[in-house]
């Protein structure tokens, strides 16, 4: 791969990296449970893309397999939550 | 050189998830916040994953394959989500305008 | 007969589903045909809804055009709502509207109310009957009628041609 790719490369994964970290502000400090799990579904969709870059910078495509089962668990977490708050399981 | 145009669509991809994480920080309520935060990022990724398919075309079909499934859950959590906050009762913030869905509430509970 | 056309959607969407994750090696492909086969008859019964979608020319057009349409909304909506949260001052006028529809089938109700939610700046958070209850952040309008128009209409007419 050309330098200029893995540059660009780098910064589209550097600056999905800070919105992780501008998510968990809103993690730790979100007021009530709803907030904390907008937070957290924020960070998994841009988590689901930083994985994909990790899996080009390793080289490996079975990374993407991590992604996908990755993106199902958090869904099915925040389903189970939602679940929760509506009517306590 | 179709690899540097992969590579700048998953940065700019990669910039609107940024700007759907500020969504989270900066905006008042949970709905909004959601109008934000996982949902400005369903462009973001899309285009993130979309441009790393032109830079590697070998993995396309399974970054596709992500991009549906992303298509598919993300408006179901949202909508799990937002229901599951308004039926606990979690308030709109000040400067909303109204809020039908609290006027008909009342009476439609009674038929179950 | 009502069976035999959810259960050849199914089979499509699963094999399609197997295509995309392992790739077109030849003899895994019929043991995925026969096990596509053997989930898509077995619960043909179970996906009723799926038998709504019409697969005449006309409808099939439409879904191209739909999905194109849905596109453009993305994007614009998306870049509409961004600069919201650029902007220092935070310009956002939000609430909750109720909009009708015209979709009939279970099926488009669904796949409409998911649309909305997809696009930025409106989320569907209760639908009763043909009524959803859309929080919207940015509201110009105040009746029922007008939102519907502002929201529902643009997608509705390609979704009345595909399912009815």
């Amino acid at each position: 791969m050309a330098d200029i790719t893995m540059l660009i490369m780098n910064a589209a994964f550097y600056i999905l990296m800070a919105a992780v970290l501008l998510s968990f502000v809103r993690f730790i400090k979100g007021p009530t449970c709803a907030d904390r799990m907008v937070a957290l579904d924020a960070m998994t969709i841009a988590g689901i893309s930083v994985i994909v870059f990790i899996a080009v910078f390793a080289n490996r495509a079975i990374y993407l397999d991590v992604a996908m089962v990755y993106g199902l668990l958090s869904f099915l977490g925040v389903i189970a939550v939602a679940r929760y708050l509506e009517k306590g399981l | 050189m179709i690899q540097i145009i992969g590579a700048v669509i998953s940065l700019v991809g990669s910039m609107f998830i940024f700007l759907g994480a500020l969504g989270v920080v900066r905006m008042p309520d949970v709905y909004n916040r959601m109008q934000a935060g996982t949902k400005a990022t369903t462009l973001g990724s899309m285009l993130t994953l979309i441009g790393i398919g032109i830079v590697l075309p070998g993995w396309l079909g399974k970054l596709l394959l992500l991009v549906v499934f992303i298509i598919i859950t993300n408006p179901i959590s949202s909508h799990a989500l937002a229901r599951a906050a308004h039926h606990a009762g979690i308030k709109l913030t000040e400067k909303s305008v109204r809020d039908n869905l609290k006027e008909d509430y009342p009476k439609e509970d009674d038929n179950g | 007969m009502h069976k035999v056309k959810p259960g050849i959607i199914l089979f499509v969407i699963l094999f399609g589903l197997w295509l995309l994750l392992a790739g077109a090696d030849r003899d895994e492909l019929i043991v995925a045909a026969a096990a596509s086969l053997v989930i898509s008859v077995l619960f043909a019964g179970r996906a009723s809804a799926l038998g709504s979608v019409r697969l005449h020319p006309k409808a099939i057009a439409y879904a191209v055009i739909f999905f194109f349409v849905f596109l453009k909304e993305l994007v614009h909506s998306t870049i509409d709502v961004a600069g919201r949260l650029l902007s220092p001052r935070l310009p956002i006028n939000p609430g909750i509207v109720k909009v009708r529809t015209r979709l009939k089938s279970p099926l488009g109700r669904i796949i409409l109310a998911n649309t909305i939610t997809l696009t930025p700046g409106t989320m569907t958070i209760e639908t009763k009957g043909e009524y959803y209850y859309i929080h919207w952040i940015d509201i110009r309008t105040e009746d029922i009628d007008s939102s519907t128009e502002a929201i529902v209409a643009k997608f509705e007419k390609y979704l009345e041609v595909i399912f009815g």
